[in-house]
């Protein structure tokens, strides 16, 4: 609201100073940034802050703290179900982010081939994207807990013919495919995007040379979008590190605390259990161990990309 | 990489399949397409089913057309849910975000982007930037407190925040076209006596308008679905989002599948009927924005 009312004065004494000043020195620029900039500080850098100041503390949320130093991080790598919780969000979002990227790689060259009806069935492979995580998991929830154990039990096979989303050891795959299937429809359109700047006569050139289409895609497709793939890689890993949704309307961290990811963990023990300077800690630990992921990424996949230019 | 601008030529131009190789349709290809869209299309066809069957239909024949029609499922779900409420609170949020989104980043995007060459604003694009990597999960706590002491614990703070938190991807966004603008255009209206701030509303703000679509289309879709924040942020129950209604009424609809469908429907359906007619137009939105 301030940003509003502050933009809609501005205007009419901006002129005025306008004139009197060289350009070079132009206050309006300032005054452009200055709201904007006030309002981040406030509502992310601020927050961010506090919460690391609380992380030293014994705060519950509420009533009066003291400091603790480091003893929140030391007993941080002593607690089973903040390292389970770790554990089962870094696997999570390992194999899911291989899951998306493979699959969306692989539809994204179906759409970009010689097909009938291209822009409809690109059109339906990014409905997923528009609709609400939670109600998709919802509707999942229902289809894995009620048909799927129907097939399992029509095919003989017998993990599949109960609910997988109730066993401890398959209910992370539940929420795999179910975040896939969400996932697929946005990276496939970044893949789409990147295709669609490879140039056809390279193609041509290649299948006279008499190249198969997996030699193609090894030489010139991935080589050529492969910056592509590195900005799918990690913007899907940084996504799925935050995973919360899903599980909420999946499994609600069960069955016990099998599917219990970071952010849920942090929900649940810093606005019900009491423990904010305790989930403060976790939280700080949580941002390293993203930034240093999302680091190792960018340094492991831009080695491998290729620069033809 | 690639200009905006060229892209924006690229998106255009490469969507129909004549444009392109002008061999011919690989029909085996085209059925392996069709199957897998199936995958998208067989979940969306039995949320629809289901929303319209009674639950002995539901529970006798899972995946088949219903034999009657059940409307009185929306019915239920429409009074159960408030559904008109949590409807006006989802739009006032999303076109809130949407519309305070796209004024105000492109505000700030332009005058960094213009001075870059400055410490100040370099200083400025590479905070904002380093924000990205900052998960909310990360600042929930402290920000759940911090609004409700502000008295922001409603749909305006809500607004405010997705327009604040989008500021690190949008400037991003943002910057990129805005460097491949011409300076003569601004140089002429400034000859003309123009201000900075008529030169942006009269010359670059129109000249942004693929950016703000790319950039509206993306915080539509994130406001109106998002879960998380209504869940930690607002505090009256008659100020339930869309999402947010879902998750209340888990409970209610616990054993009554047909109108916990029927309420999820009504939920994705707004949206969805958008994106049917503007299919095209959003999704090479999301391409534009996706080149950098």
């Amino acid at each position: 609201m301030t940003t509003t009312t502050a933009r809609a004065k501005k205007p009419r004494s901006a002129p005025g100073l306008q004139r009197r000043r060289p350009p070079r020195a132009n206050k309006t620029f300032y005054w452009m940034v200055v709201p904007a900039l006030v309002l981040f500080l406030v509502l992310h850098t601020l927050p961010t802050l506090t919460g690391i100041f609380y992380s030293f503390t014994n705060y519950a949320g509420y009533g009066e703290w003291n400091f603790v130093g480091l003893s929140n991080y030391v007993n941080l790598f002593k607690d089973d179900r903040i390292m389970d919780s770790y554990v089962f969000t870094i696997l999570f979002a390992v194999t899911t982010t291989i899951v998306v990227n493979l699959g969306a790689l692989f539809i994204a060259i179906l759409l970009n081939s010689k097909i009938k009806y291209q822009t409809a069935f690109r059109g339906i492979f990014f409905i997923p994207n528009i609709l609400s995580v939670l109600i998709v998991a919802y509707v999942f929830n229902y289809l894995l807990s009620n048909n799927l154990p129907l097939i399992g039990q029509a095919l003989g096979i017998e993990w599949l013919s109960t609910s997988i989303l109730t066993n401890p050891d398959l209910a992370w795959l539940g929420i795999v495919g179910v975040t896939a299937w969400q996932s697929i429809a946005f990276s496939v359109i970044i893949y789409l995007a990147g295709l669609q700047t490879v140039p056809g006569e390279l193609y041509e050139a290649a299948s006279l040379d008499g190249a198969s289409p997996w030699r193609q895609f090894a030489s010139i497709t991935f080589p050529l979008i492969s910056g592509y793939f590195t900005i799918n890689m990690v913007l899907a890993l940084k996504g799925l590190l935050q995973v919360f949704d899903q599980i909420v309307a999946l499994t609600n961290g069960g069955p016990g605390t099998s599917t219990e990811s970071v952010a849920m963990v942090i929900y649940r023990g810093g606005f019900q259990g009491g423990e904010f300077g305790y989930q403060m800690a976790n939280s700080v630990v949580y941002l390293v161990v993203i930034v240093a992921l999302a680091l190792l990424q960018l340094r492991v996949l831009s080695r491998k990309e290729v620069d033809f230019s | 990489m690639s200009t905006p601008t060229q892209t924006t030529a690229e998106v255009t131009a490469g969507t129909p399949a004549k444009v392109r190789r002008r061999t011919s349709i690989n029909i085996p290809l085209t059925l392996l397409v069709a199957v897998l869209s199936l995958t998208v299309l067989i979940p969306l066809y039995f949320t629809i089913v289901t929303a319209l069957k009674s639950s002995d239909q539901l529970s006798s024949n899972g995946m088949a057309l219903p034999t009657s029609i059940h409307l009185e499922n929306f019915a239920k779900a429409w009074t159960l849910t408030n559904f008109p409420n949590a409807l006006l609170i989802s739009g006032i949020v999303t076109v809130g975000a949407v519309i305070l989104t796209i004024l105000t980043n492109s505000l700030v995007a332009y005058a960094i982007a213009r001075n870059m060459h400055r410490p100040f604003f370099k200083a400025l694009y590479y905070f904002f930037i380093a924000a990205l990597f900052v998960p909310f999960p990360i600042i929930m706590l402290p920000v759940t407190k911090q609004m409700s002491i502000l008295g922001l614990d409603n749909p305006v703070g809500l607004f405010l925040l997705y327009t604040v938190y989008g500021l690190s991807f949008n400037i991003f966004v943002y910057t990129a076209f805005i460097k491949s603008i011409p300076a003569e255009l601004e140089e002429a209206a400034i000859m003309d006596g123009a201000s900075v701030w008529t030169t942006f509303r009269k010359v670059i703000f129109p000249v942004l308008t693929p950016m703000n679509a790319t950039v509206g289309i993306l915080t539509c879709l994130w406001a109106w679905n998002d879960f998380m924040l209504p869940l930690v942020i607002l505090s009256d129950p008659s100020t339930r989002t869309l999402p947010l209604v879902q998750f209340v009424f888990q409970n209610q609809f616990n054993t009554d599948y047909t109108t916990a469908f029927a309420s999820y429907l009504m939920a994705m359906a707004p949206l969805l009927l958008i994106y049917i007619f503007a299919q095209r137009w959003v999704i090479s939105g999301v391409m534009r924005g996706s080149v950098k």
